[in-house]
């Protein structure tokens, strides 16, 4: 097949949706704290927890919506840790939310290890089966990319929706917004910051807790280690591209995953002349890449990763 | 609208009155209980920080309908007083009751259900967000899933016909003016029905025509029955707003007087707490020039930027700049400091053009620099203040040899600047964050000081010191004048200003004005050469 | 809940804050050994006895620890200056990449000059990596943490690259490993016949050389100030963006050592698994030590400890050894909230 032509195939859509569904969850997740005015590093290792959180649920014989749940209240959890030590203790958001990747990330393994000391092989659920919206996913390409897809993508694409709504239609939304620009203009209107950062960071993790539950519950069907492999990074990378708007980072999201998916496309027909490390390397180079593009112009939440006291000015 | 005693108007059920919903209609009043109980009542706040006491069991009361000026010096305690208030701090002892009803401490919240309204000296506006949703944060309950928009911007638009605070709902905060700003921070707490007004140092931002739009809308605000606390340093603002005045000073309630039976002198004495002894100023010995700028123009930073400034510094003067806020004193302070680069213009030193400006080369030239934000700029908190004094001279060889540094020697260096400036601290091994801003103002100066410059630049020198260290650092500023310094001083007090320039040059929309020598021009002058209301700007030389 | 700031507590008192935190971690993590249904008390002295127990324990823990202190310097000198390299995990890999190039053959030179010459290559190569974030920062405001974090991803792909190919062992069965370093390139064990090697006295060394660029020299006090308040440092003449780049260098230079140390001196050759993310490990390190560059080699030695023992534990007891991993994290964590309570005192009110 010609390197052009797979833009064209419904199937290569269809999978770069599947790529881009749980950066969306993520990057969702990560724009909520960014907004509020926290940094959240913990995402690497979040999404780390809530794929096996998810995963395990349904492997115990829990229903597979019951995973998403376990996975987002594990995921709020590990929030309310990097919450509490960044925003009433004000304590770096970087080394905070390093440890916090690092505490989920072993906690999880060291977990998995406890329930399933002896299993060589990762065992495998039933996943999330696709579900053709009837009608629309009969639109040629585009509609077979977008409705034919599992339910937790199309719930990916609620989650966009209702971020957006909540960021600029909502009073809270409103204190969001205001507590990652000046804290002490929420304050002064009788809306505790602590209270509104920690909301955010823990509602935040856990939609990112989500999205790495997708991975295990919808995407695949097992867990293992390293399955994250620096998704979370890259949404991090998409939230400044995506200058903190929910659409922007939408299509910054979907943008990157037909990159991803288009490499691995061409990978298959370059046969082998490029070592294939070259096209794996591409989706990290390309969030650089996008960084560097944007990072001119970017216009950061202002109060973005300064901590509040009361009664500061 | 907003206003004691009114009815409400009555609405549909699915328009309610934003703002309305969770703050309880905000005590309505009995008439026959007007008279009886205070709008406001304080008794016994105290409350102190470390070994500061910011307020000394202060009691006084708030009639309903009444402008009390809250008058003090910087650090008085005036805004650690508002902010207990207001529930941003809580006090140690006391209480606070409003319309008769006790305020529970520590929760702006409950402060705002009873009708207490502030605007900060410090605008409290998310710049990201419109008009409109700033002063709609936090009337809704957090959890409704939609705004009320189109009722709030009916609201918005009724209550600045009302009282004369013309702003766009729909503009983003980030593109008013200053004055704009503060139209929306009264409509904040009119549109939450506020009954008590509180305003700290509303006018530090404002031209004088500003200032008098502002106090117009004070009176209608009194006229519908509001109560207003009007927080100042600035005499005759006082004496032109207010009903009654109090004057705090070092944290007590000094003196309270009906403002028709005292008079500007009286209010000074008790403000300061002595007779107001300005600074002794010998008579001028004016020398060669020594820094100058020719034509300069800058980008905008923290407001305007400069338009062709023309500035000549001259040994043995004090040159005062003074001018409001905003209009460009920041980015000159910047430039001559290094930390800012024109855009056009040259600067010279003793007649030779310098190229190559930083904070390096400034220092080189002899040009001593005392920023505006001694927290922010001026020191680094986090360390001793041994490292914090030599700080501008570490590379010199009295500090550091082949690239390691004498520690010993910056320590005596240390030693001696605490002996010298009377700078009260443990140790010079202290981190510089635990001094208060008086000692660590003087250790600022004494660094700057201490090489002997022949260029000072002064920006904001005293803002927020006690009466002591003010007179200090001016007497400081005076010596170094006599030792033959050219000496910048740029400040919004405009008293400081006329107290000890030897000329004064006024600061507006990035241009200055011609300057005049002591005492030539009078205030009602300099405040409309700061509105910019003189069109005689200098083009040449000043 | 307010934080105030108050003096700095004497030098006693500061030393016991990181025992006060290692005591808190201890206490959470002794929940997981409950929940793994063994006995904390017996967990943690098999933990101990495997760490420290026997001279072997020793020196597998010194072994072990000799890594961490290089990256643990790394983190530390850059987060002093608050250029937050969470990259050290790739400069690692490129200090052991340059290792095996120049060691594997291609310089025909004797020990001596050999090991200083691909020393002071591995540690140019290591700067170099970190250099590229660091102008990312200063001339475009990319934030440096992701850019760093992006590279041990794009490193880790390149060195894989580089296994499959160029440097690929012809003997080595298929594995991706490179072929061993010459004798001359190797760094000489400090007791015969066991594994501590000469890497660990360099590390030592190190550290001693960090701690005196950042007490006793001009560049030190630029990189203190640069940290703690970079408008200030720019006022008083410090040139920021010069001494941002001058601290990665140092810091990237810093954490190639590791990868040298760890091809030249322990294992001989370059794989995949060349570190169990030192790099990652170097920040707890750092924290531990509060980034003081001698407290850099006990905390190394005890996490290095905790990492052998867990080991040993697990073996003896049947709770998995990622016990350890989360003892490190919890110890980060519980750790800057002991700083923080060394410098501020919350009051309730």
């Amino acid at each position: 097949m010609d390197a052009l032509e797979i833009l064209f195939t419904a199937s290569f859509w269809v999978a770069a949706i599947r790529i881009a569904s749980p950066l969306i969850f993520a990057t969702m997740g990560e724009l909520i704290c960014e907004r509020a005015g926290v940094l959240n590093l913990g995402i690497e290792g979040i999404m780390t927890a809530g794929a096996f959180a998810g995963w395990f649920t349904v492997y115990s014989g829990g229903d597979l919506w019951a995973g998403v749940l376990v996975a987002a209240l594990v995921g709020a959890l590990f929030g309310l840790l990097h919450a509490t030590l960044t925003v009433p203790l004000g304590l770096s958001q970087h080394v905070v939310g390093i440890g916090v990747t690092l505490l989920a990330t072993s906690l999880t393994y060291f977990t998995y290890r406890l329930v399933l000391p002896e299993v060589t092989s990762p065992p495998k659920i039933e996943p999330f089966q696709p579900l053709a919206v009837p009608g629309l996913s009969e639109i040629p390409v585009v509609g077979e990319a977008l409705f034919t897809q599992t339910p937790l993508t199309y719930l990916a694409f609620v989650s966009v929706a209702a971020v957006a709504w909540i960021l600029y239609r909502t009073p809270v939304g409103l204190a969001v917004r205001a507590a990652g620009e000046n804290p002490s203009a929420v304050e002064a209107q009788g809306i505790s910051v602590t209270g509104i950062r920690m909301g955010a960071v823990a509602v935040g993790s856990a939609l990112m807790a989500v999205g790495g539950a997708f991975l295990t519950i919808s995407a695949f069907n097992s867990f293992f280690f390293q399955m994250i492999n620096g998704r979370g990074w890259i949404c991090i990378a998409l939230v400044v591209f995506g200058s903190w708007r929910p659409g922007k980072a939408l299509i910054g999201a979907i943008l990157f995953a037909a990159f991803d998916a288009y490499q691995v496309r061409l990978q298959q027909i370059s046969g082998g002349i490029v070592p294939y490390q070259v096209f794996l390397m591409m989706p990290y180079a390309l969030s650089i890449l996008a960084l560097i593009l944007v990072a001119r112009r970017a216009t950061y939440p202002k109060a973005l990763m300064i901590p509040y006291q009361k009664g500061e000015r | 609208m907003a206003v004691a005693g009114e009815e409400l108007p009555s609405v549909d059920s699915d328009h309610d009155l934003p703002g309305r919903e969770r703050s309880l209609p905000a005590t309505p009043l009995p008439v026959t209980a007007v008279s009886s109980t205070p709008a406001l009542r304080l008794s016994g706040i105290s409350k102190r920080f470390g070994p500061l006491r910011a307020n000394d069991a202060i009691s006084f009361e708030l009639k309903r309908g009444e402008v009390i000026a809250l008058l003090g010096e910087n650090g008085a305690g005036k805004t650690t007083l508002m902010n207990i208030l207001f529930g941003h701090y809580v006090a140690d002892e006391g209480t606070v009751e409003a319309f008769g009803k006790p305020l529970p401490p520590g929760d702006p919240r409950a402060a705002l259900d009873a009708g207490i309204g502030m605007v900060h000296q410090h605008f409290t506006l998310a710049d990201n967000m419109t008009v409109q949703e700033n002063i709609a944060l936090g009337t809704q309950s957090l959890w409704r899933m939609r705004l009320n928009r189109a009722a709030a911007r009916r609201r918005i638009e009724q209550l600045s016909a009302d009282f004369g605070l013309t702003v766009d709902p729909a503009a983003t905060v980030a593109t008013l003016s200053v004055g704009e700003r503060q139209r929306v921070e009264i409509l904040k707490a009119l549109y939450r029905e506020a009954r008590i007004l509180i305003l700290d140092e509303p006018t530090a931002v404002l031209t004088p025509a500003e200032t008098d739009a502002l106090f117009r809308t004070l009176k209608l605000l009194v006229a519908k029955g509001l109560s207003i606390i009007f927080i100042s340093h600035k005499l005759h603002e006082v004496m032109a707003v207010s009903d009654r005045v109090l004057v705090l000073r070092s944290g007590q309630l000094v003196g309270e007087r009906d403002t028709a039976s005292t008079d500007r002198k009286e209010l000074a004495a008790l403000m300061v707490g002595q007779e107001v002894k300005s600074a002794k100023v010998s008579p001028m010995k004016r020398g060669a020039p020594l820094l100058a700028l020719e034509r300069v123009s800058t980008a905008p930073y923290n407001g305007s930027g400069l338009d062709e400034v023309s500035l000549t510094l001259t040994a043995g003067e004090i040159t005062g700049l003074a001018g409001v806020a905003g209009n460009g004193q920041a980015v000159l302070a910047a430039l001559i400091a290094g930390i800012r680069r024109q855009v056009r213009g040259n600067i010279s030193i003793a007649g030779q053009d310098v190229a190559d400006w930083s904070p390096r080369a400034a220092l080189a030239h002899g040009v001593a620099r005392i920023p505006e934000d001694r927290h922010a700029i001026g020191s680094i908190g986090d360390m001793s203040v041994t490292e914090n004094v030599i700080a501008e001279r570490y590379r010199s060889p009295r500090f550091s040899r082949m690239g390691f540094l004498n520690w010993k020697a910056s320590r005596q260096f240390a030693e001696k600047l605490i002996a010298d400036y009377e700078v009260k601290c443990p140790s010079p091994e202290a981190r510089i964050r635990l001094l208060s801003g008086g000692n660590m103002q003087k250790l600022i100066l004494g660094r700057a000081l201490d090489p002997d410059p022949t260029v000072i630049l002064a920006s904001q020198p005293t803002r927020g010191l006690d009466v002591g260290a003010v007179a200090y650092v001016h007497r400081m500023l005076l010596e170094a004048r006599d030792r033959g310094a050219a000496v910048l001083l740029i400040s919004e007090d405009l008293e400081e200003v006329l107290a000890l320039s030897d000329r004064i040059i006024v600061m507006s929309k990035g241009r200055l004005s011609t300057p005049s020598s002591r005492g030539e021009r009078s205030i009602r002058e300099l405040g409309e050469l700061m509105a910019g209301h003189s069109g005689e700007h200098s083009d040449h030389a000043a | 809940m307010r934080l105030e700031p108050k003096p700095a507590p004497s030098l006693a008192v500061t030393l016991t804050f990181p025992l006060a935190a290692i005591a808190t971690t201890l206490f959470l993590t002794s929940m997981l050994v409950l929940a793994a249904g063994a006995s904390p008390l017996s967990v943690f002295y098999l933990v101990a006895k495997g760490a420290a127990g026997s001279q072997f324990a020793l020196v597998e823990t010194l072994t072990r620890a000799t890594p961490l202190i290089f990256t643990g310097l790394a983190i530390a000198v850059a987060f002093r200056a608050k250029l937050w390299n969470i990259g050290a995990e790739a400069q690692l890999y490129i200090g052991g990449v340059v290792t095996v190039v120049l060691g594997t053959g291609a310089l025909p030179l004797p020990s001596v000059i050999l090991i200083p010459v691909i020393m002071i290559a591995a540690m140019a190569a290591g700067a170099a990596l970190l250099l590229g974030p660091a102008v990312l920062k200063t001339r475009f405001g990319v934030d440096e943490v992701v850019t760093t974090l992006l590279l041990n991803f794009i490193v880790l792909l390149f060195v894989s690259m580089l296994l499959e190919g160029v440097l690929k062992d012809p003997m080595g069965l298929g594995w991706p490993q490179s072929q061993k370093v010459i004798a001359e390139a190797q760094l000489p064990r400090i007791i015969q016949g066991k594994r501590l090697h000469y890497g660990f006295v360099i590390a030592i060394v190190s550290a001693v050389f960090v701690w005196l660029v950042m007490k006793k020299t001009v560049l030190g006090y630029e990189m203190r100030a640069v940290g703690h308040n970079p408008e200030g440092a720019r006022f008083v003449g410090i040139l920021v963006n010069r001494t941002l780049m001058k601290t990665a260098l140092l810091s990237g230079g810093l954490a190639a050592l590791a990868g040298f140390s760890e091809v030249s001196g322990l294992k001989g050759n370059l794989t995949l698994d060349l570190s169990p993310g030192y790099g990652y490990s170097g920040i707890v390190v750092a924290m531990l030590a509060m980034l003081n560059p001698l407290g850099v080699i006990a905390s190394a030695i005890f996490v290095a400890g905790i990492f052998v023992g867990a080991d040993a534990m697990s073996r003896a007891a049947k709770v998995p050894s990622y016990i350890a991993d989360v003892m490190v994290a919890t110890s980060l964590l519980t750790m800057v909230v002991a700083i923080l309570l060394t410098r501020y005192r919350i009051k309730w009110r």
